[in-house]
């Protein structure tokens, strides 16, 4: 298969994920559509690494992974941490940091 | 012995030290205590040195001390440096001495007040400061000394400030203290644009130099100098703040406003004496302001009621005679008044305290009368003091003020007009004094019973320190006797190697007429006694004799009487010509120039910021959903530029 297939589905994934980020009301449905962009990344590292030969994007996804990894635990408890306290998480009620 | 000078100064510094750091938390005993030792301590010392400097051969008697430089720019070093000649070891030995009698007068007269240790503090300050301005061996480190002492001045005067008149006499003195300043500044410019150096020593060796005799330049050097000289010495036109300085504690007046602070720019005059003989017409302001003074002040204390505003006349109107002694070149003399003026108007002024601590704080002499037999000691102590200022033959004052009035009559700076101002002066010296003693100490007593009760000697702290200073106001002039007599002046003959007298040529002209000017001088004498023991016998009728004569007299001069009493309206004249401009200006600056047009334009500016804040603020919504497109889209953007440009 060549190397262009990986790419185009990497950046149908990255679109669907940022339209996600940019639609979405829903914070948990936000964090799985920043994961999708992150993952498509991942995606377009391996198939360029696997077409040049090179071991650098295998190393750099496993990086990726375990930022995205840290990023989704604390994330995740800053989402129940904000619902504790204002009982939702749509996204759009949360808006009070402005002047 | 050069390496000790710097103790004399250190003494107070370290007393002031202890006393200011431990305010309130010692007794009164170890104040006083401190207080006196750090002064008695460094009148010792000056003792030392002026003998050794006596031992040393005469063209020698300069010995310096430089501890460290202090301002070391570019051509201008600054050293903090001591300066010990003839000149300044007459300064130390009166100010040490005078000081440490006073010191010791204060642990009696503030024997009741609470707040002894501030007074204390204050006044080791005050003979730190002026030890400084006496020994410092440059203009600068003299201007410390010099600042220092008006900053004494003011805290002094306004040491009871809780009372209103005395915060506001402080002040006075403060800022027309600063004038006079301002003038010495200048000065000062001026001889280091010329010389290069501020260093005593190099000022005076190389002004025959650098200046041209009689220019405009040292003329205006000389002429700032007097001017700051003015403000610090009390004469016209920066005079007024002393007889308001009146406010402070009595024996706060004896030390700074009579014996030493305001005998500054003599002293400092007679240290530049060597500028001063190059512009004879800086000379000659210096005579003339010094004349007008005397006359005017002495004028003013004739009518004066208040005991110590009588002296403070009198302390202003001496002042004058030193300047019309410096205005004639003839600093030697200007300086041998200061001596002894030290001596009998530190005694004037002790009295006067004494009398006042006896009446419960009563000044007004009115109120007085009759205290002769209640206070024996001040009573003969301050009859002695009033006959050294009056210029009776034998005493103090009779040498010094003598000496002046020949000098302004025989110099070649002199002029007869001076030499009538000063015999006038002379005679209504006399007549004001015995009137304040006839006043005080004669007649009827005029006090309340209240008064009367508590009516009392002063202790020994206080009457000792009085006889030590009467018997300097009798003798003190001895070491001054002039020529005529047929000895030698030991006093001009010890300053003589430091003053720059006039002209050699003029000097030695006036040795050669001394024959013819023997006569002269003793018919001159004879003028003055004669004048002043009429005028004591004028102030005898008046005040003693027929008291009613004085009030008649008051009454048939009423005009004259008025103007006497309210001080020729000077204050007030001030107050309209240079204090009212200045506060309307200032409250023009305050509300127009600084409210409306300096604090306009700041807040115009903050008011412009903040609105197009309120504009551009509506992009920050809080909410992170537009953040996020407007950040893809700038993604977006900026990707399409870098692939597309």
């Amino acid at each position: 298969m060549p190397v262009s297939a990986f790419l185009v589905l990497a950046g149908v994934l990255f679109a669907i994920g940022t339209v996600g980020v940019l639609i979405s009301r829903n914070i948990i449905v936000l964090f799985m559509c920043v994961e999708l962009m992150l993952n498509s990344a991942n995606l377009a590292l391996i198939a360029f690494s696997r077409a040049l030969n090179v071991v650098d994007g295998h190393a750099f996804v496993f990086l990726v992974l375990t930022v995205a990894a840290a990023e989704v635990a604390v994330g995740l408890a800053m989402v129940i941490t904000i619902f504790r306290n204002r009982e939702t998480i749509n996204i759009d009620r949360i808006s009070i940091l402005k002047w | 012995m050069a390496e000790y000078i710097y103790l004399v100064p250190l003494f107070p510094l370290i007393g002031f030290l202890i006393n200011g750091l431990l305010l309130g938390r010692l007794p009164r005993a170890a104040v006083n205590l401190i207080a006196c030792a750090s002064v008695g301590l460094s009148f010792v010392v000056a003792v030392m040195l002026f003998i050794d400097l006596r031992s040393l051969p005469e063209g020698q008697r300069v010995l310096e001390q430089v501890l460290f430089i202090w301002i070391p720019s570019g051509s201008l070093q600054v050293n903090i440096g001591f300066l010990l000649d003839p000149l300044s070891a007459v300064m130390i030995l009166v100010v040490t001495g005078v000081g440490f009698l006073i010191h010791i007068y204060s642990t009696g007269y503030m024997s009741h007040d609470p707040c002894f240790g501030r007074y204390f503090t204050y006044l080791n300050l005050f003979t730190f400061s002026m030890l400084v301005l006496v020994l410092a061996d440059s203009f600068p480190f003299m201007f410390v000394g010099w600042e220092g002492v008006g900053l004494c001045s003011y805290l002094l005067i306004g040491f009871w400030f809780e009372k209103r008149s005395a915060s506001d006499a402080g002040k006075k003195a403060f800022i027309v203290n600063r004038i006079g300043d301002a003038g010495f500044l200048l000065g000062m410019f001026i001889i280091f644009w010329q010389v290069g150096s501020l260093q005593f020593s190099e000022v005076m060796a190389s002004a025959p130099y650098v200046f041209e005799a009689g220019g405009a330049l040292i003329t205006t050097a000389c002429v700032l100098l007097f001017v700051g000289a003015t403000g610090k010495s009390a004469q016209i036109p920066l005079y007024v703040w002393l007889p308001d300085a009146m406010e402070g504690p009595t024996p706060v007046s004896a030390l700074i406003h009579a014996a030493t602070m305001v005998t500054a720019g003599v002293y400092m005059l007679a240290r530049s004496s060597a500028l001063y003989v190059m512009a004879p017409d800086a000379l000659a302001v210096v005579a003339i302001v010094g004349a007008a003074t005397a006359l005017f002040a002495a004028t003013i204390g004739t009518a004066q009621n208040d005991i110590k505003r009588v002296l403070a006349y009198s302390t202003v109107s001496q002042l004058g005679y030193m300047f019309l002694a410096c205005g004639v070149a003839a600093f030697a003399a200007g300086i041998f008044h200061l001596m002894t003026h030290a001596f009998f108007k530190a005694l004037l002024f002790l009295a006067a305290g004494s009398v006042i601590h006896g009446m419960s704080s009563i000044q007004d002499m009115r109120q007085m009368g009759g205290l002769k037999k209640y206070m024996p000691i001040t009573f003969i102590t301050m009859l002695l003091a009033t006959l050294a200022i009056a210029g009776i033959p034998g005493f103090s004052g009779f040498f010094s003020k003598d000496e002046i009035l020949w000098k302004a009559f025989s110099s070649s700076h002199g002029h007869l007009v001076l030499w009538i101002i000063g015999l006038i002066t002379a005679g209504l010296t006399a007549f004001y004094m015995f009137r304040l003693i006839y006043m005080t100490f004669y007649g009827k007593e005029r006090m309340s019973g209240e008064v009367k009760h508590h009516l009392h000697e002063s202790p020994y702290s206080m009457t000792v320190p009085l006889i030590v200073l009467a018997v300097l106001s009798v003798a003190g002039g001895w070491v001054g006797i002039p020529h005529v007599f047929g000895v030698t002046n030991h006093f001009e003959h010890w300053l003589e190697p430091i003053i720059a007298g006039p002209h050699h040529e003029a000097a030695s002209h006036a040795l050669a007429a001394a024959g013819s000017s023997a006569a002269t001088e003793f018919l001159l004498m004879g003028l003055t006694v004669v004048l002043v023991l009429f005028a004591i016998f004028g102030a005898y009728m008046l005040y003693r004799k027929r008291p009613e004569l004085s009030t008649s007299l008051a009454q048939r001069f009423s005009g004259l009487q008025t103007l006497l009493v309210n001080k020729y309206y000077v204050d007030e004249i001030y107050g309209a010509v240079v204090v009212r401009p200045l506060v309307s200006g200032s409250v023009f600056l305050w509300k127009i120039v600084d409210v409306l047009i300096i604090d306009g334009l700041i807040n115009g500016f903050a008011t412009i910021y903040a609105d197009i804040s309120q504009l551009v603020r509506r992009a920050q919504t809080g909410r992170i959903r537009s953040y996020a497109t407007v950040f893809v889209l700038g993604v977006v953007a900026l990707v399409g530029y870098f692939l597309y440009w």
